[in-house]
């Protein structure tokens, strides 16, 4: 029984990033029709401007902060730049380019900082926390506390002021929203930016378990996709439940399935992906997509 | 182009082709049999992505299973390596039609990140099953001595096994591509509404597309497993899909000869790129990638085409096609 709460609990852990990088995916899927297949990759390069600032003295939480600032202008950058031409282009165009992103990221963290693995610095105490006799990661803990934390603000931004409206507004209906004096072009690249945001969180949170190289994100995003169709594209709300059910599962399936072991964790989430797009395409909390002939 | 010209360059540049192994040796010869190899690879690649519309990221995933069931073959079963090859487009074909079923129902956004996550997972896979696969360290080969007492070495041999193939090949995806059959494909792509409507079993031809394509990366993947002599599951990474899906769009998608010009471009770029910086052949990647995406969205093949129809209106010629 402690052994199934401990593993439950790192579960929610791993499931946190999960949640945080799907909820990036979803959010601008949401706004631009786009599944941004380089947000794992955007998340690896923030965790290395962390790593530099870290490097440079900054204390921990200032380089946080600031990397996320920095992550959220990129994000903006981004889609002013090199999604906006292609905005309207055909779903394989658009594919293409946020692959080509992708490569871009993952070459250029190589080139400046080298395929070294670097280790990555927690802002929570080594000792193990005890809850009722039963011993936890501090670091585990941590994670689930930030990912909440960054959620409970985006929920409140959206919920709450005037500019998460508009946001809203603009993904859910750009015509209506341009005449009524929404700039959705803006709109939409504030979403970038956002997700740019959440995926830096996911990136530095998982650094200090995974060590920080170019491709620490490959395993990350894929799980952050099953998450994504676990939960369903359409639902923020389903992105962050998919991530935790996806972190539990994993670590569940790995601890007591013996055949599967750590060795097959990606192909889990494969199944996930194809067994979810062939049951119920829609994920758990997605509308249904209804085309008209 | 007229079809005689047409016929006349393309025997031009076979006869080229063919001559290469008695001016180049070693090494250099090696890497223009990975460029047949990878065109082979890129022409399957093509029809799914390119002429049906259906985008796969994950292509590297049946040049793997290729490459392995031919090594598997070799080793453990020691099947004379001409035999492998159709075997590997076999077993990949029937792993693409198996695949394409459920792909039938996920469409753009949904295939691209069903086939990416299985370009992903496989090598995991390929490292599970040990007993076969040989783990991490993968298999090692022997490389076949040409046969009937050709005065070949096994590169050159090996270099014209490929071309053979490759030719073969191509010649059946044109003849596949130009017919009735590569019509109701490419219909499936424009319009599936409107091609059901016109009777063409859109569900059938979308997984057979799925399967012919497969085996054409497939049987690369076995010449590639046989030419190397080591199949490894690090040499199938994600990567591989994607320089792949690079090839194709830097060739131009929807088209045969494109296949060609791609497979020269993600073999030798990268080794010039090289000397700049061990990540630098990505980021050209990369930054070739977007900038065809915006510029000419129909590769190489495509500006071709537009050269030769200019030159053509020039001369005051009616341009065809």
């Amino acid at each position: 029984m402690e052994i199934f709460i401990q593993q439950v609990v790192a579960g929610l852990a791993t499931g946190s990033i999960y949640a945080a990088l799907a909820l990036a995916l979803v959010m601008i899927y949401e706004a631009t029709d786009v599944v941004n297949f380089a947000q794992g990759e955007m998340a690896m390069f923030a965790t290395y401007v962390c790593w530099t600032l870290l490097n440079a003295g900054m204390p921990y939480w200032a380089a946080f902060f600031a990397t996320l600032a920095i992550a959220f202008a990129g994000g903006i950058v981004i889609e002013r730049v090199v999604i906006r031409p292609v905005e309207n282009a055909p779903i394989l165009t658009i594919v293409i380019v946020t692959i080509g992103l992708l490569v871009i990221f993952n070459s250029l963290a190589g080139w400046i900082y080298s395929y070294v693995q670097k280790p990555f610095p927690s802002p929570f105490p080594k000792e193990p926390i005890r809850i009722g006799g039963i011993v936890f990661g501090a670091h585990a803990l941590g994670q689930i506390a930030v990912t909440l934390v960054v959620l409970l603000c985006i929920w409140l931004f959206f919920r709450f002021t005037p500019l998460g409206l508009a946001m809203r507004a603009a993904a859910q209906n750009p015509v209506s929203s341009r005449l009524a004096g929404i700039r959705v072009g803006w709109m939409l690249a504030l979403g970038w930016g956002l997700a740019a945001m959440f995926g830096a969180v996911a990136g530095i949170m998982v650094a200090p378990v995974l060590f920080l190289d170019p491709n620490m994100m490959g395993g990350v995003q894929i799980y952050a996709f099953a998450a994504a169709t676990l939960g369903g594209f359409t639902s923020p709300l389903g992105a962050v439940v998919g991530g935790l059910i996806v972190g539990v599962v994993e670590n569940l399936v790995g601890t007591y399935v013996k055949f599967i072991g750590t060795e097959l964790k990606l192909t889990v989430a494969l199944a996930i992906i194809i067994g979810v797009l062939l049951v119920k395409p829609s994920g758990l909390f997605g509308r249904a997509v209804v085309r008209r002939v | 182009m007229a079809p005689r010209v047409r016929l006349a360059v393309v025997l031009a540049a076979l006869a080229l082709a063919c001559v290469l192994p008695f001016f180049l040796s070693g090494f250099r010869l090696f890497q223009f049999t990975q460029v047949w190899i990878y065109a082979i690879a890129i022409l399957g690649l093509n029809m799914l992505t390119g002429f049906n519309g259906q985008i796969s990221l994950g292509h590297g995933a049946f040049y793997a299973i290729g490459g392995y069931t031919a090594a598997i073959l070799l080793s453990h079963f020691g099947v004379p390596y001409g035999w492998t090859i159709p075997a590997a487009a076999l077993v990949c074909f029937v792993a693409g039609f198996l695949f394409g079923l459920p792909a039938l129902r996920l469409e753009g956004l949904y295939l691209a990140l069903a086939t990416l996550s299985l370009a992903l997972a496989l090598p995991q896979v390929l490292k599970y099953f040990e007993h076969w696969t040989g783990g991490s360290m993968g298999l090692v080969l022997a490389k076949p001595e040409a046969p009937f007492g050709l005065p070949l070495d096994p590169d050159q041999w090996l270099y014209y096994v490929a071309l053979a193939v490759l030719a073969l090949l191509f010649w059946l995806a044109a003849n596949l591509l130009g017919g009735r059959v590569g019509r109701a494909i490419v219909a499936i792509r424009d319009n599936p509404i409107a091609a059901q409507a016109m009777g063409i079993h859109t569900a059938l031809y979308k997984s057979l597309t799925f399967g012919v394509s497969s085996a054409y990366t497939g049987v690369a993947g076995a010449l590639s497993a046989i030419a190397i002599a080591y199949v490894s599951p690090d040499s199938f990474s994600v990567f591989l899909s994607i320089t792949l899906l690079i090839g194709s769009v830097i060739g131009g998608l929807a088209s045969i000869q494109g296949a060609i010009y791609g497979a020269f471009f993600i073999q030798f770029v990268p080794n010039w790129a090289q000397e700049i910086s061990k990540a630098a052949p990505w980021a050209i990647f990369g930054v070739f990638l977007i900038l065809f995406t915006y510029f000419m969205p129909h590769g190489i093949a495509g500006a071709l085409r537009w050269l030769q129809a200019r030159m053509a209106k020039a001369r005051g010629a009616k341009p065809v096609s």
